[in-house]
């Protein structure tokens, strides 16, 4: 394993100091583990509480500022955050009009988050949950956990948050919320496994000219084992498995996701391929983001995650946002 | 059995965990990831250092602390689902200074209920229910038989274990582990290996109890 940290122990602690040192518009509170917007809670707006583990820098730290998070939760690397946490980041952040959990679908997320939203509720701060769960290569979810929320967590976050800062209600930024999910889906694909500091190994194996098919965020796998192929029949697999699961049409959201360990560069080729895919199904992007937004350590591969738009979603997308992962309009 | 009984029980689970970290991380190597041992260690420790801090005084006060500290300290899906399996049996218990063994055993099933209620997992799903579910029946058939305390720990324990096996041959259906499809049969749950030690912890220290107090007119059954 070879990784710039102190100890393999210390990795969240010392990179939240890190944060904390580099961004001044955020506060980090180290005992309790959160992040929060500097300057306390914005009086009579929903704050949004997002969190989960961590490895996947930008999210959900990053994103903490004004038109996104009010606070993010970060658990220790691929571990979900605990109750108290949670409950500590929710308090800070209400400001009277209630707190929205964002919670990715994963089993000690949802627990987590539900155990936090019922102990503030005993103490009157009112909270309402959104799960994501947007990742079609999880085929039969009698059989698992269900969908695991990956890329569309990114755009809850952006498009809620635009519309907890222009004053929607707590069950109105629930029911957004849970629209822009439902709209939303995403494939990834990896090239490479990536190595948890704590663990010392590698996740999992693939051969030199293997990838995984419909990989999670974590390394869980996917639809199938494949071979090595262009990125324009990459795109293909993936587009096809979002397609025939909503089907697309009209002006999409896009997001060609970097997990860490692909260069810019290789994503832009990717973009160009789902550019080129929806363009031949009448399909037409007209907002995208395309970068390392929700990584899984140093893992090669991307994620592609399409979101169908409104007019409504279209102009809360557009909303200024300020943050240290996104940042536009201010 | 009375407060320092169970506060001997959490001593002793801590303890096994420490032991086993290194194979409970193992079997979550083959089937989640990797960090179950490691988890259960720092909860456990946790759960024993709130003990120690505290000194709560009645059962149900030291399963109350013992399931908070596990929620908060554990990490993952199994704090929730242990500190809530605490918890209700805490809460079964009260604050009666002294259980019986009937009363144990409703709060065993209690945790049972409040683990599935919040895991919505079943029998068959390769989840810590499949140890946990056939302890607490193999408990109460103990006691309905007229058992003592040592004998439907004993039981449990047994029970757990046998519960353990069986996942070997089970796909799991819940939790991370529910995204490697048939990948997972063939391997132990390590949420089945981690309940097998808390309740074999348990059937340890109401056995060395029930040798103590086996004297001439007394039983162990209390």
């Amino acid at each position: 394993m070879k990784k710039l940290i102190n100890s393999p122990d210390d990795v969240l602690a010392d990179a939240l100091v890190g944060v904390a040192a580099a961004h001044p518009s955020l506060t980090v509170n180290p005992s309790d583990r959160y992040i929060v917007r500097a300057g306390g809670p914005t009086a009579g707006k929903v704050g949004l509480v997002s969190g989960g583990g961590s490895g996947h820098e930008p999210l959900h730290g990053g994103f903490v500022g004004y038109g996104m998070l009010d606070a993010a939760c970060p658990g220790e690397v691929f571990t979900s955050p605990v109750p108290d946490q949670i409950l500590a980041a929710t308090r800070a952040v209400d400001g009277g009009a209630g707190v929205l959990h964002i919670v990715k679908n994963y089993t000690g997320d949802v627990l987590n988050f539900q155990m936090a939203a019922d102990l503030a509720a005993d103490d009157g701060v009112w909270v309402e949950g959104v799960v994501v769960n947007d990742d079609v290569a999880v085929e039969n979810s009698t059989w698992t956990a269900g969908r695991r929320g990956t890329g569309a967590t990114v755009f809850v976050e952006k498009i809620v948050g635009a519309a907890a800062e222009l004053g929607a209600d707590l069950a109105s930024a629930a029911a957004l919320g849970r629209e822009v999910n439902d709209r939303s889906r995403s494939f990834g694909v990896a090239l490479t496994p990536c190595t948890v500091p704590a663990s010392g190994k590698p996740g999992f194996e693939l051969g030199e000219d293997e990838i995984e098919l419909g990989v999670g965020i974590h390394g869980e796998p996917g639809r199938a084992r494949g071979r090595l192929v262009s990125a324009k029949e990459i795109v293909g697999v993936a587009l096809d498995a979002i397609h025939a699961d909503l089907p697309l049409s009209g002006e999409v959201l896009v997001m060609v996701n970097g997990l860490g360990g692909t260069p810019l560069i290789e994503l832009y080729v990717v973009y160009a391929a789902v550019a080129e895919w929806l363009a031949g199904h009448g399909v037409w992007i007209t907002r995208n983001l395309v970068g390392n937004y929700m990584t899984s350590l140093e893992m090669a591969g991307c994620t592609i995650t399409v979101c169908r738009l409104t007019p409504q979603l279209t102009h809360l997308w557009d909303v200024p946002v300020e943050t240290p992962a996104l940042r536009w309009g201010r | 059995m009375d407060a320092s009984m169970f506060r001997a029980w959490i001593h002793e689970a801590a303890r096994l965990m420490v032991d086993n970290t290194d194979r409970l991380t193992r079997l979550d190597s083959a089937v989640g990831d990797a960090d179950h041992g490691i988890n259960m260690r720092r909860g456990l420790q946790a759960a024993v250092a709130m003990l120690d801090e505290t000194g709560p005084s009645t059962p149900g006060a030291v399963l109350a602390t013992v399931g908070r500290a596990l929620i908060n300290k554990t990490g993952g899906a199994s704090g929730p689902l242990y500190g809530t399996g605490f918890r209700q049996a805490a809460r079964t218990l009260g604050e009666d200074p002294e259980v019986s063994a009937a009363r144990l055993g409703a709060a065993l099933a209690a945790a049972l209920t409040g683990i599935q209620r919040i895991g919505a997992a079943l029998e068959g799903d390769k989840t810590m229910i499949d140890a946990l579910s056939p302890a607490v029946t193999a408990y109460q058939a103990v006691i309905d038989s007229g058992g003592d305390l040592t004998d439907a720990t004993r039981a449990a324990s047994d029970a757990a274990v046998r519960g353990l096996k069986q996942t070997v041959g089970m796909q799991a259906r819940k939790g991370r582990a529910s995204y490697l499809g048939a990948r997972t049969i063939g391997h132990e749950d390590p949420g089945a290996a981690s309940t097998v030690l808390i309740l074999s912890a348990l059937a340890t220290v109401t056995a060395a109890s029930g040798r103590r107090s086996e004297r001439p007119g007394t039983g162990a059954a209390s």
